[in-house]
């Protein structure tokens, strides 16, 4: 279970992190409590996952290319297959869904071509065509993710 | 943008040191001033390359264990208007236009929502659906069975 200074920064500081030499005193200052606690709840809770991690949330394709894309594996290959794909460092979301395209996977890269030089090694190490499914736009304005804790 | 913006963002993208300063330590990473480290990710944070600075939950382990990618069929002379719409919703954690891929894939708008399981990511879906009406020809709510690789979004250089 996560304690009360744990819940109060994950609450209060999705999108507040000030762009200062110490940042993580302006957060001890705003919830009364040392530094050095700061800093070692954030480290507990980047361990045991429930951070992903603490910084700057990039818009996407700012720097590099990156897509989505989809195979329909039969059931008996996808092990397999799965393997393949995330064993590409280039590969860093990969998830089985209900559908009948039921592999589905981000490619990003940071050099022009990276991503199709990955989607067409798949498709010739799997024998199974890839769906390209790359941005067009971003509808989404990203302020963080609102909890309710129960 | 230039050089240094890029190593910038490569050098922070899977996070801050979790350091007394950790401008400092990424200063070094990309051997510039830490002061100007600061005054750059502040430039892109007002021209929103940077769209936010702070933790990063992961909503798996906060107990979002629903996650629902919801796929729509919008006409294309308004899925911006109807984008926006769906994107601002505060259960909806990506809301991206793709290309369809006829005739097996009509699908061209993709909006990730997150619930705390099965049952709410149906009714948040049922709840855009609602919002769309009749504009959206077709949905479907692909949910994830299992997670092969998760390593958070990087650039492989």
């Amino acid at each position: 279970m996560m304690d009360d200074l744990e819940k109060r920064m994950i609450d209060g500081f999705q999108r507040d992190l000030p762009l200062v030499e110490r940042p993580y005193a302006e957060i001890a200052k705003k919830l009364g409590v040392e530094e050095d606690d700061v800093i070692e709840a954030l480290k507990v809770l980047k361990e045991n996952g429930t951070l992903s991690r603490v910084g700057a949330v990039f818009k996407p394709n700012t720097v590099g290319e990156s897509t989505l894309a989809a195979m329909a594996v039969d059931q008996d290959r996808l092990e397999e297959v799965a393997a393949i794909v995330s064993n590409f460092d280039e590969v860093n979301h990969n998830y089985e869904r209900e559908h009948r395209l039921n592999l589905w996977f981000v490619i990003a890269s940071a050099e022009k071509g990276g991503v199709d030089s990955v989607l067409e090694q798949i498709q010739k190490m799997t024998g199974i065509k890839v769906l390209n499914l790359p941005m067009l736009e971003d509808y989404h304005l990203d302020l963080g993710f609102d909890l309710r804790w129960t | 943008m230039d050089d240094l913006d890029r190593r910038i963002i490569m050098a922070t993208q899977e996070g801050l040191p979790l350091t007394l300063r950790p401008y400092d330590d990424v200063a070094k990473t990309v051997d510039a001033d830490p002061a100007d480290v600061i005054e750059r990710m502040k430039r892109m944070l007002d021209q929103g390359i940077i769209r936010r600075v702070g933790v990063v939950p992961n909503h798996y382990a906060l107990g979002y264990r629903g996650n629902g990618m919801t796929v729509w069929d919008v006409p294309d002379d308004r899925i911006q208007e109807l984008g926006r719409k769906v994107g601002a919703l505060d259960y909806v954690s990506h809301c991206y236009h793709r290309p369809r891929h006829l005739p097996h894939w009509p699908y061209n708008l993709f909006c990730m929502v997150h619930g705390k399981d099965r049952q709410s990511v149906e009714e948040q879906t049922a709840r855009i659906a609602a919002i769309l009406g009749n504009t959206a020809r077709d949905h479907r709510i692909l949910f994830s069975t299992r997670i092969l690789k998760k390593s958070g979004l990087r650039l492989v250089a």
